[in-house]
């Protein structure tokens, strides 16, 4: 390990709270996201108890509503919104362009404390009286009927935008300006890309939330007739304003996920990338018609039948640049020298689940069977396929992936391979008998069901205790390889990256000399350096035949 | 980045021409235009905005990626508007096509 580095280069809290280095800021949000993922994962475990039995026996039928609006609430805009991007992105952005951090590096500060400020918000209204409009924030429930403490945490949400704002502005204009000499665009790693695409709809789509959802509050606190319709307002102008966002929102948070699978795959099957220039041009895609499908959350709220027919069409659009990507990851294993290490298993797992997610997606985008399939559990199931089975597993598998560099140590191989079969095993019986009680007619956001839906219930239970054990491993041996960890060395995999070239962990600078890059990305053939080991980066080498 | 510094002179007669607007737009509030009040308010607001981010927010004299990423910022919020009111300009009432028996639920 080098001497130093930018983990060591300076000491004291200071040092960290008032840094301006990329790679810092990304553990400090490390740290805030997972504290919040925890804070979701404990209301999710508290739903899926109080679901084991038909009448539900853990908690009220008004504590149960407050239970899963602070589950999604918490997930979305403060777990997975800016997982990836502001912890693997802030890390990697920099040093896979060649630069020595991003553009506005005190702005980037500023964001991770705009989140914990929202965060704060956020917190304060579920710690008086909680929260029950659902994560969607629909009015006129969430700006007159509710009696939660609506108002705190939608300034919460409302200033948090803002942390998301900054950061797009940021990779944006480091993208942009910052790259060094030789790094063209189609040499620029896909994960880049794919952070790009997530910018945009950053800086595009999330001043939206924020006014709607401030709308939402000031009719709440003045009574200002916005969406009222006793004061001239229109519900569904919120329901419009609300999915412009969050449709695109969903995008924020599966495109930098799509980026990592693309930096895992070429690295473990020992391949050129298939089709790099489609899977790049795919993310753009992905965020520019991800923009125009909002509405096919409305289908069944009132909307015009013949914008539902438009939306709906746009729709089955979006999913084509999806599937791009599907089959390129696909194609590039294709006589690749694949090795079971796991970032690959969590890149596998990916391409799998987020199949199912997307394609039962292509269901619910059908006019007519979104009429029996809406507000059930077929939802709930499809949107944890994409978010828990895409989304999540594509960040741990990056945070396995780049570990090395980050920490300079490797995890616990093994180990490490059992937790990700578990997270498998468990996520699958967690939603996936999801899927058959929302076809079978359960619907969504109640706290009781009938008695025959119980053996799906408690197997989805059963399943989600499984996923919890799933996340807590990782958690422990991460930990425990900070300091037991073997060293790893700059580039273990070993992988194409700029990254790669530098010490792990990188010194401040991120490099000694600024790089100059003369080479294709993915490209292993020409790069004799890159050379496989026998036995190296995993237990088990297996070679496919050249 | 520029280093254009606009005058005094200029900034002054920005202000006074937003005050005319806005001296315009409670004017236009007490007639009745019928369908053009909306029209007409809408405009005068559009005008202002664009006087501010031409010469307060200095988009004038920025490069022309800015230019790019302002004209993107306007095309995205004319989707926005678009396709919402696609919705809006298109419920019409179907109560026609169904027969008395399935008149029950919901009416488009
Ligand atoms: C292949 C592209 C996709 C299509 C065609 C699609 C389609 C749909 C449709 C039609 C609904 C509304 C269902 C209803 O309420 O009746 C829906 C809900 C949802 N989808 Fe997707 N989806 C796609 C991808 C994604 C992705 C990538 C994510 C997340 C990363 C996602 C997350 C969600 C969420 C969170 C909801 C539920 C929102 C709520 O009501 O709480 N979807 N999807
Ligand atoms: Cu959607």
């Amino acid at each position: 390990m080098p001497k130093v580095h930018y983990l060591n280069a300076s000491y004291g809290l200071k040092s960290w709270l008032l840094t301006t280095d990329h790679k810092r800021i990304a553990l400090l949000y490390l740290a805030s996201v997972t504290f919040f993922f925890f804070i979701g994962g404990l209301f999710a475990t508290m739903i899926r108890i109080h679901l084991l039995t038909p009448g539900g026996f853990l908690v009220s039928p008004e504590t149960y509503n407050k239970l899963f609006t602070m589950h999604g609430v918490t997930m979305v805009f403060f777990f997975l919104i800016p997982s990836i991007p502001a912890i693997i992105g802030n890390f990697l952005i920099p040093i896979m362009i060649g630069a020595k951090d991003l553009a506005f590096p005190k702005l980037n500060l500023l964001s991770w404390y705009i989140y914990i400020i929202g965060g704060c918000f956020v917190l304060y209204s579920f710690s008086t009286g909680g929260l029950d409009t659902g994560w969607t924030f629909y009015t006129p429930l969430s700006s007159i009927y509710s009696n939660s403490a609506v108002t705190p945490a939608v300034i919460g949400v409302f200033i948090n935008g803002f942390s998301s704002i900054l950061t797009g502005l940021n990779f944006l204009v480091t993208i942009h300006t910052m790259r060094a000499p030789g790094m063209t665009w189609f040499r620029l790693p896909l994960f880049v890309w794919a952070h790009y695409a997530t910018s945009i709809i950053f800086v595009l789509g999330t001043p939206v939330i924020a006014i709607t959802l401030l709308l939402a509050g000031l009719e709440r606190m003045f009574h200002l007739g916005f969406f009222n319709p006793a004061m001239g307002g229109d519900p569904i102008l919120f329901q419009h304003l609300f999915w412009f966002y969050s449709h695109p929102a969903v995008y924020i948070m599966i495109l930098p996920a799509m980026g990592v699978i693309s930096e895992i795959i070429p690295t473990f099957a020992r391949r050129p990338i298939f089709g790099y220039s489609f899977i790049a041009g795919s993310s753009i895609a992905i965020a520019v018609i991800g923009f125009l499908v909002w509405a096919h959350h409305m289908f069944l709220t009132g909307e015009s039948v013949y914008a539902a027919l438009a939306f709906s069409l746009m729709s089955y659009l979006v999913a084509i640049p999806s599937a791009v990507k599907v089959f390129n990851w696909t194609s590039t294993l294709y006589k690749g020298s694949i090795s079971y290490d796991t970032p690959m298993l969590y890149a596998l797992g990916f391409i799998g689940l987020f199949l199912v997610g997307g394609l039962t997606g292509l269901f619910l985008a059908c006019l007519g069977l979104d009429i029996h399939l809406h507000d059930t559990y077929f939802v709930v199931a499809h949107f944890h396929y994409i978010m828990v089975g895409g989304a999540v597993m594509g960040y741990v598998g990056g945070l396995h992936f780049w570990w090395p560099k980050i920490t300079g140590r490797m995890y616990p191989e093994f180990l490490a391979r059992i937790a990700a079969v578990v997270l498998f095993v468990g996520f699958n019986l967690t939603f996936f008998p999801q899927f058959v009680l929302g076809y079978l007619g359960m619907p969504r956001r109640y706290h009781s069901y009938p008695p025959e839906f119980q053996a799906l219930n408690v197997m989805s239970t059963a399943g989600a205790s499984i996923l919890a054990l799933g996340y807590l491993l990782p958690m422990v041996y991460l930990v425990w390889s900070l300091k037991y960890g073997a060293i790893a060395g700059p580039n273990p995999w070993p992988a194409t990256g700029l990254e790669w070239k530098t010490a792990s962990p990188p010194p401040t600078e991120n490099f000694d000399v600024t790089p100059v890059v003369d080479w294709e990305p993915y490209d292993f053939e020409h790069r004799p350096d890159l050379a496989l080991e026998p036995g190296i980066g995993g237990l088990l080498p297996a070679h496919g035949d050249d | 980045m520029s280093d254009h510094i606009a005058s005094p002179k200029l900034y002054v007669g920005i202000f006074l021409a937003l005050m005319v607007g806005t001296a315009l737009t409670v004017f236009a509030a007490y007639k009745d235009l019928g369908p053009w009040n909306i029209v007409v308010a809408l405009a005068i607001a559009t005008f202002k905005a664009t006087l501010v981010v031409l010469f307060f927010m200095h988009a004038k004299y920025s490069p022309k990626r800015t230019h790019l990423v302002i004209i993107c910022a306007v095309f995205w919020l004319g989707i926005m508007l678009a396709l919402t009111l696609t919705d809006y300009h298109t419920r019409h009432d179907f109560s026609f096509l169904r027969s008395p028996a399935t008149t029950v639920t919901r009416s488009v």
